[in-house]
């Protein structure tokens, strides 16, 4: 067994990137951490009684409070005067993030908490079975943004939820991928080192959800940073300080290599108009390599 | 000491000499002079505590439940729609075992929206896990926060406490209350030593995923719990009454029960009401007495019978409805006497004082008046029935 | 007391998740290893242990036969074998 605090034997599916990335950012933010988290698979597949994965303090309640709990966890860890020895990490997935839990975000950020908020973004709700989120992306086929006759899927971009949390002018932004581990344990070390509210979004595949093969979720992470669909960008007050730039490669590959996107190869209008949601990342962030 | 204190300052004031180390609430009327008063409390560094202002009630229940977890005492309060706003997480808290202290200022439920008091926000919160106190006064409510504190975080039962405190009646309300010094509240009330708390040199995981093999267990295990919590409130209470002198039982008060034949059943701010009335007809000879439930969770039934099993007529008295059926109390107060021995030869069900109606001598003589006669059911007192009459048209 | 509901730190490792795989396994060939370690890495099961080139093996008893280990290998020098080819 690898020195982890992230344990085997939780009951996530085969190739979950979630359970990927969960565990490298415990593992990077090391022992002295606490984690709150909010109800959904992490929870769930990690800490079926009388067992847990963990081996740090974590703490689950209840799907929309994670970033509430852990704002009370960082201010009893500043009342114990032991605000500089201990990292607390509030964390969810995309629904949990950027619908239900959006208002208790958006309050830990405002009043200022020492504390890193991680969202697990595998674009739907997956523990329920797959229902579209405000991080579902254009297009997508889910159980409640199906397709037929008269829709091509979700019907709505994803929400801007790294710009509406750098909004709040916190210190550190960051979106991360499972498909770059080593970057994303990177931005979880810069994170902790700084004081006040964090926020990093991991892009995590879903092999079930998203329905690729079990063996392809560090492949299409890859996919969706270097087709554009989902940038790499760190911000430091407010301010973009580093993106990953990449030399683009079209949306198709991205698509074609998910179940979820395959009502769309033989529509290339639909896909042109994911093309232009790229496109417009890649111009918006400058995420072409100059070379390409 | 004895100081002349609004209700809400009282209760500020005890929350203080409790010590927590979080507050965290979101204003709400008539909560609000509780948390604006330890708010300047913190401020004037009178109290080493952080003071969490949160978005919403929903995220100050979450922000207790995450002190708490961590070992350490903390506080919040609200009322009404914020009650049911927390609700979610009063159920989570209870079945964590956390023993966070909460005030509540009862208040009317909306709609029609209406900010005044009666007890329709607490009663609907009754099966949440929470043990659940009612203040008859300003004093009763500052005493009961030392009492929800010892007993809660108590190792035998570690259960969240709510105490119910009429809203504008008592929060509002001008009374000179005993104020008991720092010493006496160190003497009764020990610091907060958790037994399980999240602790990086002990690891543990808090609020698993439980499934159909333990979920029956951990329901009933907190089920056993309130009995246990009935056994433990009198001694408890009665400890209070060596440090303090001032003496409850804790759940059940009675007032010139011993020879009464028409008894009022009653929780709250209300019964002060009916102890003048009880002292006036008393005087004329009338055998009338009170009933006051301190305690509705855990509910103290056996006591409850064996307060009422020998009087003629009871009456309970409402605050909430249990709408479609029948007043929530009085539904239960009922049901203390199905298949016992003994009975009340009929037990009345009034409801009165909704949304901040008064509640005056003249509602409480009638009701007295009214169980000389039949049984009655659901009873609206001080009903306008020429209200009634408007329509959409 | 029954009723906290607390669980003992890293206690899922006795629930052995090795029999969830169904078609196969993975198979470190430790021939053209270079200990990039990035099996290790993304295994999803933190079942892959290793310190040093061709050193790296996976753990069967919680191993659900993903594959991530032998898509990311650069060496190619991890196989997905049929589960009863062993």
């Amino acid at each position: 067994m690898s020195k982890t605090l992230f344990n085997s034997g939780h009951t996530a599916c085969a190739g979950c990137g979630q359970s990927m990335a969960a565990r490298l950012v415990i593992d990077a933010a090391g022992t002295n951490t606490i984690i709150a988290n909010n109800t959904g698979c992490l929870e769930v597949f990690s800490t079926k009684y009388p067992e847990t994965s963990w081996g740090v303090p974590f703490i689950h309640s209840l799907f929309e409070n994670a970033a509430a709990v852990a704002s009370g966890v960082e201010s009893a860890v500043k009342y114990l005067g032991k605000g500089d020895e201990i990292n607390i990490i509030a964390q969810a997935g995309d629904g949990g993030t950027a619908d239900i839990g959006l208002q208790a975000l958006s309050g830990m950020l405002e009043r200022g908490h020492n504390i890193l908020y991680v969202c697990y973004d595998n674009e739907a709700y997956m523990n329920t079975g797959v229902q579209r989120s405000g991080l579902t992306p254009f297009d997508t086929n889910t159980t409640t943004s199906p397709v037929g006759s008269a829709s091509s899927g979700n019907l709505r971009p994803k929400k801007p939820v790294p710009e509406i949390v750098n909004a709040h002018g916190i210190p550190y932004v960051a979106t991360a991928s499972a498909g770059f581990p080593q970057d994303l344990q990177r931005k979880v070390k810069k994170a902790i080192s700084i004081k006040g509210p964090k926020y990093i979004q991991v892009h995590v595949p879903c092999p079930l959800g998203w329905r690729h093969e079990s063996n392809r979720t560090i492949d299409v992470a890859k996919l969706a940073v270097d087709t554009g669909l989902y940038p790499l960008i760190e911000y430091e007050n407010g301010i973009i300080s580093a993106r990953r730039q990449i030399t683009p490669k079209p949306v198709e590959e991205y698509l074609k290599a998910q179940g979820r996107f395959k009502h769309l190869l033989k529509n290339p209008e639909e896909i042109k108009k994911i093309q232009d949601i790229a496109d417009n990342n890649i111009k918006k962030y400058g995420l072409k390599l100059a070379a390409s | 000491m004895k100081e002349l204190l609004e209700g809400s300052l009282a209760v500020a004031e005890i929350v203080r000499l409790c010590k927590p180390g979080v507050i965290s609430a979101y204003p709400i009327t008539p909560q609000t002079h509780i948390v604006e008063e330890l708010a300047q409390i913190v401020a004037n560094g009178k109290l080493n505590a952080q003071f969490v202002n949160v978005e919403s009630e929903h995220s100050a229940a979450s922000t207790v439940l995450g002190s708490v977890a961590c070992g350490v005492r903390s506080y919040t309060a609200t009322s009404s729609q914020g009650l049911f706003l927390m609700a979610e997480v009063l159920y989570n808290i209870a079945g964590m075992r956390l023993p966070v202290i909460m005030t509540t200022a009862a208040r009317a439920i909306s709609a029609p929206i209406n900010i005044w008091n009666d007890h329709q926000d607490v009663v609907s919160l009754r099966d949440s896990g929470w043990i659940q106190f009612h203040a008859e006064d300003i004093q009763e409510a500052v005493d009961l926060h030392l009492i929800a504190y010892r007993l809660g975080e108590d190792k035998s039962i570690m259960l969240p406490v709510m105490v119910c405190v009429d809203g504008f009646i008592l929060t509002h309300g001008l009374e000179t209350v005993n104020m008991p010094s720092q010493e006496e509240v160190d003497k009764f009330l020990p610091p907060y030593k958790a037994p399980y708390k999240l602790d990086i040199t002990n690891p543990l995981t808090l609020g698993p995923l439980v499934d159909p093999e333990f979920y029956t267990e951990a329901r009933f295990a907190l089920n056993e719990t309130h009995k246990e919590a009935l056994a433990l409130i009198p001694k408890i209470t009665s400890e209070f009454s060596k440090v303090f002198g001032r003496n409850y039982n804790g759940l059940i008060e009675g007032y010139q029960m011993k020879d009464a034949e028409r008894v009022i059943v009653a929780m709250g701010s209300v019964c002060g009401t009916v102890k003048d009335v009880v002292d006036e007809l008393r005087k004329k000879g009338k055998k009338v007495g009170l009933l006051k439930i301190t305690s509705l969770r855990p509910f103290p039934a056996s006591h409850i019978y064996e307060a009422l099993k020998n009087i003629p007529k009871v009456a309970v008295i409402d605050r909430a409805l249990s709408l479609g059926s029948f007043a929530p109390l009085a539904a239960e107060i009922k049901a203390v006497f199905f298949g016992r021995p003994k009975t009340p030869k009929t037990i009345s069900s009034f409801v009165v004082g909704l949304g901040g109606r008064d509640i005056t001598r003249e509602s409480i003589k009638e009701i007295f008046r009214l169980l000389t006669g039949k049984e009655k059911q659901g009873e609206f007192i001080d009903l306008k029935p020429e209200l009634l009459k408007e329509s959409y048209e | 007391m029954f009723g906290p509901l607390v669980c003992k730190p890293g206690s899922s490792r006795n629930n052995k998740t090795g029999p969830w795989r169904t078609e196969l396994r993975p198979k470190f060939l430790k021939k053209e290893c270079i200990a990039c370690n990035m099996c290790l890495i993304v295994c999803p099961e933190a079942c892959i242990t290793g310190q040093g080139k061709n050193s790296y093996d996976f753990d069967p008893d919680f191993c659900k036969g993903c594959g991530n280990c032998a898509a990311v290998c650069p060496k190619k020098d991890i196989e997905m074998v049929k589960e009863d080819s062993v």
